[in-house]
Protein backbone atom coordinates (compact mmCIF):
# COMPACT_ATOMS: atom_id res chain seq x y z
CA UNK A 1 0.00 0.00 0.00
CA UNK A 2 1.10 3.34 -1.09
CA UNK A 3 1.32 6.30 1.93
CA UNK A 4 -1.70 7.85 0.59
CA UNK A 5 -3.53 5.06 1.11
CA UNK A 6 -2.51 3.99 4.60
CA UNK A 7 -3.47 7.56 5.23
CA UNK A 8 -6.53 7.75 3.87
CA UNK A 9 -7.42 4.23 4.83
CA UNK A 10 -6.64 5.07 8.49
CA UNK A 11 -8.43 8.75 8.27
CA UNK A 12 -12.09 6.38 7.87
CA UNK A 13 -11.04 3.91 10.39
CA UNK A 14 -10.49 7.09 12.61
CA UNK A 15 -13.62 8.47 11.67
CA UNK A 16 -15.76 5.70 12.81
CA UNK A 17 -13.73 5.51 15.89
CA UNK A 18 -14.04 9.27 17.00
CA UNK A 19 -17.36 8.92 16.13
CA UNK A 20 -17.99 6.31 18.92
CA UNK A 21 -15.68 8.31 21.27
CA UNK A 22 -17.43 11.68 20.48
CA UNK A 23 -21.03 10.24 21.19
CA UNK A 24 -19.87 8.52 24.78
CA UNK A 25 -17.58 11.78 25.42
CA UNK A 26 -20.87 14.01 25.07
CA UNK A 27 -22.84 12.72 27.70
CA UNK A 28 -19.61 13.49 30.12
CA UNK A 29 -19.05 16.52 29.09
CA UNK A 30 -23.05 17.69 29.65
CA UNK A 31 -22.94 15.90 32.70
CA UNK A 32 -20.10 17.48 34.00
CA UNK A 33 -21.05 20.98 32.85
CA UNK A 34 -24.48 20.46 34.85
CA UNK A 35 -23.32 18.93 38.55
CA UNK A 36 -20.15 19.16 37.96
CA UNK A 37 -19.73 15.06 38.31
CA UNK A 38 -17.22 13.27 36.17
CA UNK A 39 -19.93 10.35 35.94
CA UNK A 40 -17.79 6.91 35.58
CA UNK A 41 -20.66 4.97 34.95
CA UNK A 42 -21.55 6.50 31.84
CA UNK A 43 -19.62 3.96 30.02
CA UNK A 44 -21.14 0.80 31.07
CA UNK A 45 -24.67 3.42 29.84
CA UNK A 46 -23.00 2.40 26.65
CA UNK A 47 -22.79 -0.83 27.09
CA UNK A 48 -26.43 -0.93 28.41
CA UNK A 49 -27.34 1.05 25.39
CA UNK A 50 -25.63 -1.97 23.18
CA UNK A 51 -27.50 -4.42 25.00
CA UNK A 52 -31.02 -2.66 25.10
CA UNK A 53 -30.21 -1.90 21.02
CA UNK A 54 -29.80 -5.76 20.60
CA UNK A 55 -32.81 -7.00 22.60
CA UNK A 56 -34.82 -4.01 20.49
CA UNK A 57 -33.62 -5.22 17.03
CA UNK A 58 -34.34 -9.23 18.22
CA UNK A 59 -37.61 -7.60 19.19
CA UNK A 60 -38.25 -5.71 15.95
CA UNK A 61 -36.44 -7.78 12.79
CA UNK A 62 -39.39 -9.47 12.27
CA UNK A 63 -41.44 -6.58 11.15
CA UNK A 64 -38.32 -4.08 10.00
CA UNK A 65 -35.55 -6.58 9.06
CA UNK A 66 -31.83 -6.71 10.91
CA UNK A 67 -30.55 -4.08 7.80
CA UNK A 68 -29.74 -0.61 8.97
CA UNK A 69 -33.82 0.49 9.37
CA UNK A 70 -34.18 -2.00 11.90
CA UNK A 71 -31.16 -0.94 13.57
CA UNK A 72 -32.17 2.69 13.51
CA UNK A 73 -35.30 1.82 15.42
CA UNK A 74 -33.48 -0.60 17.96
CA UNK A 75 -31.47 2.46 18.79
CA UNK A 76 -34.24 4.51 18.79
CA UNK A 77 -35.94 2.22 21.18
CA UNK A 78 -32.62 2.03 23.19
CA UNK A 79 -32.32 5.69 23.49
CA UNK A 80 -35.73 5.67 25.04
CA UNK A 81 -34.82 3.48 27.38
CA UNK A 82 -31.33 4.03 28.65
CA UNK A 83 -32.15 8.32 28.81
CA UNK A 84 -34.83 7.03 31.65
CA UNK A 85 -32.39 4.93 33.06
CA UNK A 86 -29.73 7.76 33.28
CA UNK A 87 -32.79 9.64 34.76
CA UNK A 88 -33.24 7.13 37.79
CA UNK A 89 -29.93 7.01 38.47
CA UNK A 90 -29.56 10.17 38.66
CA UNK A 91 -32.56 10.60 41.09
CA UNK A 92 -31.62 7.87 43.15
CA UNK A 93 -27.92 7.70 43.51
CA UNK A 94 -26.95 11.16 42.43
CA UNK A 95 -29.61 14.07 43.36
CA UNK A 96 -29.21 13.18 47.03
CA UNK A 97 -25.51 13.67 46.89
CA UNK A 98 -25.67 17.04 45.25
CA UNK A 99 -24.46 19.00 48.55
CA UNK A 100 -22.14 16.49 49.30
CA UNK A 101 -18.38 16.59 48.28
CA UNK A 102 -16.96 15.75 44.95
CA UNK A 103 -15.21 13.23 45.82
CA UNK A 104 -18.63 11.46 47.80
CA UNK A 105 -20.04 11.96 44.67
CA UNK A 106 -18.01 10.45 42.57
CA UNK A 107 -17.34 7.26 44.55
CA UNK A 108 -21.08 6.96 43.84
CA UNK A 109 -20.26 6.96 39.98
CA UNK A 110 -18.57 4.50 40.59
CA UNK A 111 -20.50 2.19 42.71
CA UNK A 112 -23.49 2.68 39.78
CA UNK A 113 -20.89 1.57 37.09
CA UNK A 114 -19.72 -1.87 39.64
CA UNK A 115 -23.89 -2.33 39.73
CA UNK A 116 -24.74 -2.01 36.21
CA UNK A 117 -21.58 -4.30 35.44
CA UNK A 118 -22.32 -6.57 37.01
CA UNK A 119 -25.92 -6.84 36.65
CA UNK A 120 -25.22 -7.42 32.83
CA UNK A 121 -22.81 -9.79 33.58
CA UNK A 122 -25.09 -12.03 36.00
CA UNK A 123 -27.60 -11.64 33.16
CA UNK A 124 -25.34 -12.91 30.32
CA UNK A 125 -23.46 -14.84 32.21
CA UNK A 126 -20.33 -12.74 31.41
CA UNK A 127 -20.31 -13.97 27.91
CA UNK A 128 -19.91 -12.08 24.64
CA UNK A 129 -23.18 -11.93 22.70
CA UNK A 130 -23.70 -12.09 19.04
CA UNK A 131 -24.93 -9.08 17.30
CA UNK A 132 -26.65 -10.10 14.53
CA UNK A 133 -27.49 -8.24 11.75
CA UNK A 134 -28.27 -8.38 8.12
CA UNK A 135 -25.60 -5.39 7.21
CA UNK A 136 -23.99 -5.75 4.46
CA UNK A 137 -20.47 -5.76 3.04
CA UNK A 138 -20.85 -2.90 0.17
CA UNK A 139 -19.31 0.30 -0.41
CA UNK A 140 -17.54 2.61 -2.57
CA UNK A 141 -14.27 1.62 -4.25
CA UNK A 142 -12.34 5.41 -4.67
CA UNK A 143 -9.56 4.46 -6.36
CA UNK A 144 -7.59 1.74 -3.64
CA UNK A 145 -9.71 3.12 -0.77
CA UNK A 146 -12.54 1.34 0.24
CA UNK A 147 -15.21 2.77 2.24
CA UNK A 148 -17.89 0.51 3.27
CA UNK A 149 -21.62 1.68 3.43
CA UNK A 150 -21.40 1.14 7.16
CA UNK A 151 -19.19 3.00 7.98
CA UNK A 152 -20.53 6.16 5.83
CA UNK A 153 -24.10 5.48 7.81
CA UNK A 154 -22.64 5.04 11.18
CA UNK A 155 -20.13 8.35 10.77
CA UNK A 156 -23.18 9.92 9.50
CA UNK A 157 -25.77 9.16 11.70
CA UNK A 158 -23.60 10.49 14.78
CA UNK A 159 -23.00 13.81 12.56
CA UNK A 160 -26.53 14.49 12.41
CA UNK A 161 -27.17 13.62 16.39
CA UNK A 162 -24.35 15.76 17.44
CA UNK A 163 -25.52 18.38 15.34
CA UNK A 164 -28.94 17.72 16.49
CA UNK A 165 -27.31 18.57 19.83
CA UNK A 166 -25.88 21.28 19.11
CA UNK A 167 -28.88 23.19 17.94
CA UNK A 168 -30.73 22.16 20.82
CA UNK A 169 -28.37 23.48 22.86
CA UNK A 170 -27.84 26.64 21.33
CA UNK A 171 -31.25 27.68 19.81
CA UNK A 172 -33.69 26.62 22.02
CA UNK A 173 -34.66 27.92 25.14
CA UNK A 174 -34.36 24.99 27.26
CA UNK A 175 -30.70 24.28 25.54
CA UNK A 176 -30.00 28.23 27.02
CA UNK A 177 -31.37 26.83 30.47
CA UNK A 178 -29.00 23.75 30.18
CA UNK A 179 -25.89 26.51 29.44
CA UNK A 180 -27.00 28.98 32.07
CA UNK A 181 -26.90 26.21 34.88
CA UNK A 182 -23.49 24.94 33.94
CA UNK A 183 -22.29 28.18 34.24
CA UNK A 184 -24.18 29.35 37.32
CA UNK A 185 -26.52 26.90 38.98
CA UNK A 186 -28.11 29.64 41.85
CA UNK A 187 -28.27 32.51 39.50
CA UNK A 188 -30.50 30.22 37.09
CA UNK A 189 -32.85 29.50 39.88
CA UNK A 190 -32.99 33.08 40.53
CA UNK A 191 -34.02 33.47 37.18
CA UNK A 192 -36.76 30.57 37.48
CA UNK A 193 -35.07 27.74 36.03
CA UNK A 194 -36.04 24.69 37.45
CA UNK A 195 -32.58 23.37 37.84
CA UNK A 196 -34.04 19.95 39.14
CA UNK A 197 -35.83 19.67 35.27
CA UNK A 198 -32.64 20.81 33.20
CA UNK A 199 -30.27 18.25 35.22
CA UNK A 200 -33.20 15.22 34.69
CA UNK A 201 -32.95 16.17 30.85
CA UNK A 202 -29.31 16.34 30.47
CA UNK A 203 -29.23 12.79 32.17
CA UNK A 204 -31.52 11.62 29.20
CA UNK A 205 -29.73 13.24 26.24
CA UNK A 206 -26.28 11.79 27.66
CA UNK A 207 -26.99 8.93 28.12
CA UNK A 208 -29.36 8.30 24.84
CA UNK A 209 -26.54 9.22 22.79
CA UNK A 210 -23.79 6.57 24.95
CA UNK A 211 -27.13 4.26 24.38
CA UNK A 212 -27.13 5.63 19.98
CA UNK A 213 -23.28 4.73 20.31
CA UNK A 214 -23.32 1.73 21.96
CA UNK A 215 -26.34 0.13 19.82
CA UNK A 216 -24.56 1.07 16.75
CA UNK A 217 -20.97 -0.40 18.05
CA UNK A 218 -22.70 -3.59 18.63
CA UNK A 219 -24.02 -3.38 15.04
CA UNK A 220 -20.87 -2.37 13.79
CA UNK A 221 -18.39 -5.10 15.40
CA UNK A 222 -20.93 -7.87 15.79
CA UNK A 223 -20.58 -8.62 19.68
CA UNK A 224 -21.51 -7.05 23.25
CA UNK A 225 -20.29 -8.00 26.31
CA UNK A 226 -20.68 -6.51 29.90
CA UNK A 227 -17.34 -5.05 29.78
CA UNK A 228 -17.47 -2.95 26.79
CA UNK A 229 -18.35 0.57 29.00
CA UNK A 230 -15.21 0.22 30.37
CA UNK A 231 -12.39 1.09 27.83
CA UNK A 232 -14.47 3.13 25.96
CA UNK A 233 -15.40 5.43 29.00
CA UNK A 234 -11.77 5.95 29.80
CA UNK A 235 -11.66 7.02 26.09
CA UNK A 236 -14.86 9.37 25.92
CA UNK A 237 -12.98 10.59 29.29
CA UNK A 238 -10.18 11.44 27.54
CA UNK A 239 -12.05 12.79 24.40
CA UNK A 240 -13.61 14.82 27.02
CA UNK A 241 -10.86 16.17 28.45
CA UNK A 242 -8.72 16.99 25.10
CA UNK A 243 -11.44 19.22 24.10
CA UNK A 244 -12.33 20.98 27.63
CA UNK A 245 -14.22 19.05 29.93
CA UNK A 246 -17.54 21.08 30.03
CA UNK A 247 -17.60 22.26 26.40
CA UNK A 248 -19.95 20.46 24.26
CA UNK A 249 -18.04 21.17 20.67
CA UNK A 250 -14.72 20.05 22.27
CA UNK A 251 -16.04 16.82 23.36
CA UNK A 252 -17.06 16.21 19.61
CA UNK A 253 -13.71 17.59 18.55
CA UNK A 254 -12.01 15.40 21.55
CA UNK A 255 -13.24 12.78 20.29
CA UNK A 256 -12.95 12.79 16.76
CA UNK A 257 -9.09 13.66 17.51
CA UNK A 258 -8.40 10.62 19.67
CA UNK A 259 -10.44 8.16 17.37
CA UNK A 260 -7.99 9.72 14.45
CA UNK A 261 -4.87 9.81 16.55
CA UNK A 262 -5.47 5.96 17.45
CA UNK A 263 -6.01 5.18 14.34
CA UNK A 264 -2.76 6.84 13.22
CA UNK A 265 -1.00 6.04 16.23
CA UNK A 266 -1.25 2.16 14.83
CA UNK A 267 0.87 2.79 11.82
CA UNK A 268 4.05 4.43 13.31
CA UNK A 269 7.05 2.05 13.25
CA UNK A 270 7.38 -0.50 15.69
CA UNK A 271 4.53 0.37 17.76
CA UNK A 272 2.09 -2.09 17.41
CA UNK A 273 -1.59 -2.17 17.40
CA UNK A 274 -1.28 -3.35 20.88
CA UNK A 275 -0.19 -0.30 22.06
CA UNK A 276 -2.73 2.28 21.08
CA UNK A 277 -4.64 2.63 24.47
CA UNK A 278 -0.87 3.28 25.58
CA UNK A 279 -1.16 5.90 22.92
CA UNK A 280 -4.23 7.49 24.00
CA UNK A 281 -3.61 7.54 27.71
CA UNK A 282 -0.28 9.00 26.74
CA UNK A 283 -2.47 12.13 24.59
CA UNK A 284 -4.27 12.59 27.87
CA UNK A 285 -1.08 12.81 30.13
CA UNK A 286 0.24 15.53 27.56
CA UNK A 287 -2.99 17.94 27.25
CA UNK A 288 -3.37 17.68 30.89
CA UNK A 289 0.33 18.85 31.34
CA UNK A 290 0.43 21.53 28.16
CA UNK A 291 -3.07 22.66 28.29
CA UNK A 292 -5.25 21.36 31.18
CA UNK A 293 -8.28 22.96 30.40
CA UNK A 294 -8.36 21.21 26.93
CA UNK A 295 -8.54 22.60 23.41
CA UNK A 296 -11.68 24.26 23.98
CA UNK A 297 -12.03 24.77 27.35
CA UNK A 298 -11.98 27.78 29.55
CA UNK A 299 -10.21 28.78 32.35
CA UNK A 300 -12.04 28.82 35.45
CA UNK A 301 -12.14 31.94 37.02
CA UNK A 302 -13.32 32.34 40.25
CA UNK A 303 -14.56 36.50 40.68
CA UNK A 304 -14.38 38.00 43.36
CA UNK B 1 -50.46 53.09 52.21
CA UNK B 2 -51.54 50.49 49.85
CA UNK B 3 -51.75 46.91 50.56
CA UNK B 4 -48.20 45.30 51.32
CA UNK B 5 -46.69 43.60 47.71
CA UNK B 6 -44.29 41.45 50.09
CA UNK B 7 -44.73 41.14 53.40
CA UNK B 8 -42.29 39.61 56.40
CA UNK B 9 -43.01 38.65 59.62
CA UNK B 10 -41.09 37.60 62.85
CA UNK B 11 -38.53 36.13 60.51
CA UNK B 12 -35.86 34.83 62.44
CA UNK B 13 -32.58 32.99 60.90
CA UNK B 14 -29.64 31.54 62.30
CA UNK B 15 -26.54 29.17 61.17
CA UNK B 16 -25.20 26.89 63.47
CA UNK B 17 -26.36 28.83 66.63
CA UNK B 18 -25.13 32.50 64.61
CA UNK B 19 -27.96 34.53 64.56
CA UNK B 20 -27.92 36.42 61.59
CA UNK B 21 -31.86 37.88 61.36
CA UNK B 22 -33.89 37.89 64.58
CA UNK B 23 -37.52 38.31 64.39
CA UNK B 24 -37.69 40.75 61.82
CA UNK B 25 -40.91 42.44 60.42
CA UNK B 26 -40.60 44.39 57.00
CA UNK B 27 -42.78 45.37 54.20
CA UNK B 28 -42.94 46.45 50.57
CA UNK B 29 -46.10 47.91 49.71
CA UNK B 30 -47.70 47.75 45.99
CA UNK B 31 -45.83 50.11 43.39
CA UNK B 32 -43.20 51.73 46.17
CA UNK B 33 -39.53 51.72 45.98
CA UNK B 34 -37.77 50.53 49.51
CA UNK B 35 -34.46 50.67 50.28
CA UNK B 36 -32.63 48.78 53.14
CA UNK B 37 -29.78 49.98 54.77
CA UNK B 38 -27.30 48.76 57.47
CA UNK B 39 -23.78 48.23 58.43
CA UNK B 40 -22.01 45.98 56.47
CA UNK B 41 -22.82 42.20 57.93
CA UNK B 42 -26.27 43.35 59.32
CA UNK B 43 -27.82 40.98 57.11
CA UNK B 44 -29.30 42.70 55.03
CA UNK B 45 -28.01 40.20 52.22
CA UNK B 46 -29.09 36.75 54.28
CA UNK B 47 -32.71 38.89 54.01
CA UNK B 48 -32.57 38.86 50.11
CA UNK B 49 -31.59 35.32 50.08
CA UNK B 50 -34.96 34.09 52.42
CA UNK B 51 -37.00 36.65 49.85
CA UNK B 52 -35.77 34.22 47.13
CA UNK B 53 -35.94 31.00 48.87
CA UNK B 54 -31.56 30.17 49.31
CA UNK B 55 -32.25 30.16 53.20
CA UNK B 56 -34.87 28.90 55.07
CA UNK B 57 -35.41 30.54 58.17
CA UNK B 58 -36.37 28.80 61.18
CA UNK B 59 -39.24 30.96 61.82
CA UNK B 60 -41.36 33.49 60.75
CA UNK B 61 -43.72 33.84 57.29
CA UNK B 62 -43.35 35.33 53.88
CA UNK B 63 -46.11 36.05 52.24
CA UNK B 64 -45.72 37.61 48.56
CA UNK B 65 -49.14 38.82 46.32
CA UNK B 66 -51.19 36.57 48.85
CA UNK B 67 -48.95 33.51 48.41
CA UNK B 68 -46.83 31.57 51.22
CA UNK B 69 -42.94 32.08 50.32
CA UNK B 70 -41.25 29.76 52.42
CA UNK B 71 -42.28 26.51 51.15
CA UNK B 72 -41.34 27.42 47.17
CA UNK B 73 -37.87 26.10 45.99
CA UNK B 74 -35.76 29.57 44.52
CA UNK B 75 -37.69 28.92 40.95
CA UNK B 76 -40.59 29.02 41.97
CA UNK B 77 -40.42 32.06 43.65
CA UNK B 78 -39.24 34.01 40.48
CA UNK B 79 -42.09 32.28 38.97
CA UNK B 80 -43.85 34.23 41.58
CA UNK B 81 -42.48 37.47 40.59
CA UNK B 82 -39.77 38.26 42.50
CA UNK B 83 -36.43 38.99 40.66
CA UNK B 84 -32.60 39.70 42.32
CA UNK B 85 -29.94 41.28 40.90
CA UNK B 86 -26.54 40.97 42.76
CA UNK B 87 -23.92 42.68 44.29
CA UNK B 88 -21.17 41.31 42.25
CA UNK B 89 -22.08 40.96 38.44
CA UNK B 90 -23.23 37.62 37.60
CA UNK B 91 -23.92 37.45 34.29
CA UNK B 92 -23.34 34.11 32.43
CA UNK B 93 -20.00 33.97 31.02
CA UNK B 94 -19.37 32.93 27.63
CA UNK B 95 -22.91 33.57 26.27
CA UNK B 96 -23.82 37.30 24.67
CA UNK B 97 -26.21 39.56 25.64
CA UNK B 98 -29.04 39.14 24.56
CA UNK B 99 -28.45 35.22 25.01
CA UNK B 100 -28.21 36.20 28.99
CA UNK B 101 -31.32 38.15 28.82
CA UNK B 102 -32.85 35.27 27.39
CA UNK B 103 -31.98 33.00 29.81
CA UNK B 104 -34.23 35.04 32.27
CA UNK B 105 -37.31 34.06 30.17
CA UNK B 106 -37.63 30.27 30.93
CA UNK B 107 -40.28 30.61 33.45
CA UNK B 108 -42.31 32.41 31.34
CA UNK B 109 -42.54 30.41 28.28
CA UNK B 110 -44.28 27.25 27.96
CA UNK B 111 -42.32 24.88 25.25
CA UNK B 112 -41.02 22.14 27.20
CA UNK B 113 -38.52 20.12 26.59
CA UNK B 114 -40.13 17.57 24.90
CA UNK B 115 -41.18 20.03 22.24
CA UNK B 116 -37.57 21.81 22.51
CA UNK B 117 -36.36 18.26 21.38
CA UNK B 118 -38.57 18.27 18.68
CA UNK B 119 -38.24 21.74 17.41
CA UNK B 120 -42.04 22.35 17.12
CA UNK B 121 -42.67 25.18 14.93
CA UNK B 122 -44.53 26.46 18.01
CA UNK B 123 -41.30 26.36 19.59
CA UNK B 124 -39.85 28.27 17.22
CA UNK B 125 -42.45 30.80 16.94
CA UNK B 126 -42.13 31.41 20.66
CA UNK B 127 -38.25 31.65 20.40
CA UNK B 128 -39.22 35.06 18.61
CA UNK B 129 -41.30 36.08 20.78
CA UNK B 130 -38.80 35.62 23.78
CA UNK B 131 -36.27 38.01 21.45
CA UNK B 132 -38.70 40.58 20.68
CA UNK B 133 -39.69 40.64 24.82
CA UNK B 134 -35.55 41.03 25.50
CA UNK B 135 -34.96 43.65 22.92
CA UNK B 136 -37.50 45.33 24.56
CA UNK B 137 -36.05 45.02 28.27
CA UNK B 138 -32.67 45.64 26.91
CA UNK B 139 -33.73 49.35 25.39
CA UNK B 140 -35.71 49.79 28.43
CA UNK B 141 -32.05 49.88 30.58
CA UNK B 142 -30.50 51.50 27.75
CA UNK B 143 -28.49 49.00 26.08
CA UNK B 144 -28.28 49.14 22.33
CA UNK B 145 -28.89 46.44 19.82
CA UNK B 146 -25.49 46.66 18.07
CA UNK B 147 -24.37 45.34 21.89
CA UNK B 148 -26.70 42.31 21.77
CA UNK B 149 -24.15 39.30 20.16
CA UNK B 150 -21.34 40.88 22.34
CA UNK B 151 -20.25 37.91 24.89
CA UNK B 152 -21.64 39.90 28.58
CA UNK B 153 -18.76 39.83 30.17
CA UNK B 154 -16.47 42.03 27.71
CA UNK B 155 -18.97 45.02 28.10
CA UNK B 156 -17.84 47.61 30.50
CA UNK B 157 -19.05 47.00 34.14
CA UNK B 158 -22.08 49.54 34.14
CA UNK B 159 -23.18 48.27 30.27
CA UNK B 160 -22.57 44.89 32.68
CA UNK B 161 -25.06 45.58 35.38
CA UNK B 162 -27.97 46.97 32.77
CA UNK B 163 -27.82 43.69 31.09
CA UNK B 164 -28.30 42.37 34.72
CA UNK B 165 -31.13 44.28 35.27
CA UNK B 166 -32.55 43.92 31.87
CA UNK B 167 -32.62 40.16 32.54
CA UNK B 168 -34.51 40.39 35.58
CA UNK B 169 -36.81 42.49 34.09
CA UNK B 170 -36.91 39.32 31.36
CA UNK B 171 -38.39 37.85 34.21
CA UNK B 172 -41.79 39.58 34.15
CA UNK B 173 -41.54 40.32 38.27
CA UNK B 174 -43.92 42.41 40.38
CA UNK B 175 -40.65 43.25 42.82
CA UNK B 176 -37.17 43.54 42.02
CA UNK B 177 -34.42 43.12 44.28
CA UNK B 178 -31.46 44.98 43.93
CA UNK B 179 -28.52 44.27 45.73
CA UNK B 180 -26.12 47.03 45.75
CA UNK B 181 -26.76 48.48 42.04
CA UNK B 182 -24.83 51.59 42.49
CA UNK B 183 -21.52 49.59 43.99
CA UNK B 184 -18.48 50.19 41.54
CA UNK B 185 -20.87 53.03 39.17
CA UNK B 186 -19.26 56.51 38.67
CA UNK B 187 -21.25 59.86 39.35
CA UNK B 188 -22.91 59.87 35.94
CA UNK B 189 -23.70 56.21 36.39
CA UNK B 190 -25.66 56.81 39.34
CA UNK B 191 -27.98 59.14 38.26
CA UNK B 192 -28.72 57.86 35.41
CA UNK B 193 -29.45 54.54 37.94
CA UNK B 194 -31.80 56.74 39.93
CA UNK B 195 -33.63 57.24 36.42
CA UNK B 196 -33.81 53.64 35.82
CA UNK B 197 -35.14 52.76 38.88
CA UNK B 198 -37.84 55.30 39.00
CA UNK B 199 -38.88 54.22 35.36
CA UNK B 200 -38.90 50.51 36.37
CA UNK B 201 -41.71 51.75 38.88
CA UNK B 202 -43.46 54.57 37.27
CA UNK B 203 -43.59 53.07 33.53
CA UNK B 204 -43.60 49.12 34.16
CA UNK B 205 -45.53 49.04 37.83
CA UNK B 206 -42.59 47.25 39.31
CA UNK B 207 -42.08 47.79 42.77
CA UNK B 208 -38.30 47.74 44.33
CA UNK B 209 -36.43 47.10 47.05
CA UNK B 210 -32.91 47.92 47.07
CA UNK B 211 -30.05 47.48 49.24
CA UNK B 212 -27.52 50.23 48.99
CA UNK B 213 -24.43 51.85 50.88
CA UNK B 214 -25.12 55.46 48.46
CA UNK B 215 -26.55 57.17 51.29
CA UNK B 216 -26.92 59.63 48.33
CA UNK B 217 -29.08 57.44 45.99
CA UNK B 218 -30.67 56.06 48.92
CA UNK B 219 -32.50 59.39 50.03
CA UNK B 220 -33.10 60.35 46.38
CA UNK B 221 -34.54 57.38 45.23
CA UNK B 222 -36.65 55.82 48.21
CA UNK B 223 -40.15 56.25 49.41
CA UNK B 224 -39.23 54.35 52.83
CA UNK B 225 -36.34 52.82 54.20
CA UNK B 226 -35.98 50.06 56.77
CA UNK B 227 -33.05 50.01 58.69
CA UNK B 228 -31.02 47.03 60.06
CA UNK B 229 -28.76 46.42 62.58
CA UNK B 230 -27.20 42.98 63.81
CA UNK B 231 -30.14 40.98 62.24
CA UNK B 232 -32.62 43.35 63.74
CA UNK B 233 -35.20 45.86 62.32
CA UNK B 234 -34.12 49.17 64.61
CA UNK B 235 -35.76 51.86 62.24
CA UNK B 236 -38.22 52.49 59.53
CA UNK B 237 -39.45 55.25 57.90
CA UNK B 238 -39.11 58.30 55.67
CA UNK B 239 -35.59 59.94 54.06
CA UNK B 240 -36.04 62.29 56.78
CA UNK B 241 -36.98 60.38 59.80
CA UNK B 242 -34.06 57.68 58.92
CA UNK B 243 -31.76 61.09 59.11
CA UNK B 244 -32.85 61.87 62.40
CA UNK B 245 -33.20 58.64 63.87
CA UNK B 246 -30.50 58.43 66.93
CA UNK B 247 -30.38 54.62 66.44
CA UNK B 248 -29.46 54.83 62.91
CA UNK B 249 -26.85 56.92 64.20
CA UNK B 250 -25.64 54.98 66.77
CA UNK B 251 -25.84 51.76 64.54
CA UNK B 252 -23.88 53.33 62.40
CA UNK B 253 -21.28 55.47 64.05
CA UNK B 254 -20.75 53.46 67.44
CA UNK B 255 -22.33 54.57 70.66
CA UNK B 256 -19.52 57.53 71.71
CA UNK B 257 -20.28 59.36 68.78
CA UNK B 258 -24.30 58.92 68.81
CA UNK B 259 -24.23 62.61 69.24
CA UNK B 260 -22.22 63.35 65.98
CA UNK B 261 -24.57 64.38 62.76
CA UNK B 262 -24.54 61.27 60.21
CA UNK B 263 -23.03 62.20 56.92
CA UNK B 264 -26.04 61.58 54.36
Amino acid sequence: MSLLDIISHQLVNGLVLGSFYALVALGYTMIFGVIKLLNFAHGDLYMVGGFLGFLSLSAVSSVVGADWPGIFVAMFLSMIAVGFIGVVIERVAYHPMLAAPRLSILITALAVSLVLQNTVLALTGGQYTAFQTDLGFGGLNLGSLFISYNQMVLVATAGVLMIALHLFVNRTQFGRAMRAVSIDMDMSQLLGINVSAVIAVTFFIGSALAAAAGTMAGAYYGSIWYFMGFLIGLKAFTAAVIGGIGSIPGAMLGGLILGLLEAFGTQIPFIGSEWKDVFSFAVLILVLVLKPTGLLGKSEQERM
Amino acid sequence: MTAALLSLSGVSLAFAGNTVLQNVDFQVAEGAVVSLIGPNGAGKTSLFNCITGFYKPQTGTITFDGQALLKLKPHRVTAAGIARTFQNVRLFREMTVMQNVMSGMHCRTRSGAIAAILGLPSQRAEEAAIREACDDCLRFVGVTPDEYDRIATTLAYGHQRRVEIARALATQPKLLLLDEPAAGLNAGEKQELIALIRRIRDERGISVLLIEHDMGLVMQVSERISVLDHGAMIADGTAREIQANPKVIEAYLGQEDAEAELDF
